[in-house]
């Protein structure tokens, strides 16, 4: 009987003082259109509490925005012969066409490895690799040249401290999609946490999808490949017909 | 203005391509050739995945060698036996050229593959022509030199399968021209030209064809190739953008118009010069890519597991 009245109150604390997310997208669909030219999407939210927030150890917020995640080839050149060609590649069964972290803080003064491995927040995380150490020497190189790379074309991006946490309660923060945006479901997932473990978590999805003239003409070259290139080709034979005959007649 | 390319998911800004169809076109225009050759490399400058660069390129060279042609056929600058003959020996290369482009592009050795092709066929063809303008101009400012003729038997006359070229004014054997209508065809698909660059001087100097029905022909036979090419490219590897393309070719048709105006005022021999410098200077640019140490050793590309 105490046992159990003690598991009661075990079970029963915590939710005493516990925290949930409220959250916001200022857009839940990003529009691929023609001109289309990377987006910044704002998230923001507020802690609900039925309780004064616990003292101790101050709030801090994690939010990760992934994009679809594909198996990716990563080459390696090396000078064969005095040029330079690809001789050692490493495929990745899957990592994200787009990652990023905002933070509150630094990510390792915030977060412990745990509960970053029962997550998966942090970028190496999300990058699947199982068995590449047979595929080449010095293979865990190749899975940071990845990630440098795709850092570089801005695919993969650290915030720390760019998350706003105002009174403990809201916050908020800016994401930039890149122009070379990936289309499909993007995961935004938020973190609380006290004390380097999470304590509430709340997955969003934004929906990634190219629009009017570009869908059309995606959509036309992938079910419709024989037609796409028919119509390809008709519309060049129309430019060069109807260039040549214009200027036949700005001649005369 | 940005456009974001549907197929290469990149985005551009407009007018940059724009201009590059531009340049492209009014340098066509000058030389008479297609341009794929310069259109397909600066494609790869600026960010364009090499796949879709080299299927793209070969859209564009339709509708430049469409508008060249029309102009060919008002002059009767087209031989049709000859266009025909090749055309087949070229659709067989062309098929023969993106198969190997599917399998390089599986073997991640694509952009090599299509870097010294360029740099192989780009440089001995601008080194060849380089010389024989040279030698050409420097003849034409000496009068009374002797004049080379037209065309000379040779071990081309000796094959089998004769067909009489009447626009040509030619009875040889259909073997070269279908072995040469196929190599083009070939390059066409691993390259994104049509080709005019090698077509050209291989007429006139292997098959012996008059120099006025050697421009329309080879205009004539890049057309099918390149179209059969583009077609090819969409079905297999769905690489064709079609709305850089139409960006490139808006550009390349004001351009060719204005460079075949330029085009009229030079002589000849300083044509082929100033082409001769160009195309091995492409060729030199895409060589000291392979040979400078890159600075990012890695490369990423997306894949399809099996």
């Amino acid at each position: 009987m105490i046992r159990a009245l003690a598991l009661l109150l075990a079970l029963a604390l915590p939710a005493a003082g516990q925290e949930a997310i409220i959250s916001g997208l200022s857009q839940n669909r990003v529009s691929i259109t023609a001109d289309f030219d990377g987006s910044e999407i704002l998230i923001y939210g507020a802690v609900k509490r039925d309780a004064p927030p616990p003292v101790g150890a101050p709030l801090e917020v994690i939010i990760t925005v992934e994009g679809p995640a594909t198996p990716v080839a990563v080459r390696r050149k090396a000078r064969v012969a005095g040029i330079w060609v690809n001789n050692a590649s490493v495929t990745v069964d899957s990592a994200p066409s787009f990652y990023a972290v905002a933070t509150t803080g630094p990510l390792r003064q915030i977060l412990s490895d745990t509960d970053n491995l029962r997550y998966a927040i942090t970028i190496e995380r999300m990058i699947r690799a199982i068995g590449i150490a047979a595929e080449a020497d010095k293979a865990g190189e190749f899975i940071l040249a990845l990630q440098r790379v795709r850092t570089d074309e801005g695919r993969y991006r650290i915030l720390e401290g760019k998350v706003e946490l105002t009174e403990d309660t809201l916050f908020r923060t800016d994401i930039m999609l890149p122009a070379n945006l990936t289309e499909g479901e993007y995961k935004v997932r938020l973190f609380l946490l006290r004390d380097k473990r999470v304590v509430a978590s709340q997955e969003r999805l934004i929906g990634v999808r190219k629009e009017g003239l570009e869908r059309f003409i995606f959509n036309l070259a992938q079910e419709q490949p024989l037609v796409y290139g028919l119509l390809s080709l008709a519309l060049a034979a129309l430019a060069g017909w109807g260039a040549s005959a214009v200027f036949r007649l700005i001649r005369v | 203005m940005q456009l974001y390319l549907p197929i290469a998911e990149v985005s551009v800004n407009a007018f940059l391509i724009l201009g590059l169809g531009g340049i492209v076109g009014f340098l066509s225009g000058m030389f008479g050739v297609g341009g794929g050759f310069l259109i397909t490399p600066l494609l790869f400058f600026i960010g364009v995945p090499p796949a879709v660069a080299v299927a793209t390129g070969a859209n564009q060279v339709v509708a430049s060698s469409i508008s060249g042609v029309l102009a060919q056929l008002r002059r009767k600058g087209v031989d049709f036996h000859m266009g025909t003959v090749l055309l087949v020996g070229g659709v067989v290369g062309s098929v023969v050229g993106v198969w190997v482009f599917s399998i390089m592009t599986r073997l991640g050795q694509i952009d090599l593959f299509v870097q010294l092709s360029y740099v192989i066929f780009l440089g001995l063809i601008g080194a060849m022509m380089f010389q024989e303008s040279l030698r050409s101009l420097l003849r034409s400012r000496k009068p009374g030199a002797p004049i080379r003729r037209a065309h000379v038997h040779s071990w081309a006359h000796g094959l089998p399968f004769k067909m009489k070229f009447r626009a040509s004014g030619l009875y040889i054997s259909v073997i070269p021209p279908a072995l040469i209508g196929a190599s083009v065809g070939f390059l066409s698909a691993i390259m994104g030209v049509g080709g005019g660059f090698i077509l050209v001087p291989a007429m006139i100097y292997l098959l012996g064809m008059p120099t006025k029905v050697v421009i329309g022909t080879s205009l004539f036979q890049i057309i099918f190739v390149t179209a059969f090419t583009t077609v090819m490219h969409a079905v297999t590897s769905q690489t064709v953008d079609m709305l850089l393309a139409l960006v490139l070719i808006l550009g390349g048709v004001i351009g060719a118009q204005i460079g075949t105006r330029v085009g009229v005022r030079l002589k000849a021999e300083q044509l082929r010069v100033l082409l001769s410098l160009l195309v091995m200077a492409v060729s030199i640019r895409i060589a000291v890519d392979l040979l400078v140490t890159p600075d990012e050793l890695y490369s990423v590309a997306p894949v399809v597991l099996p």
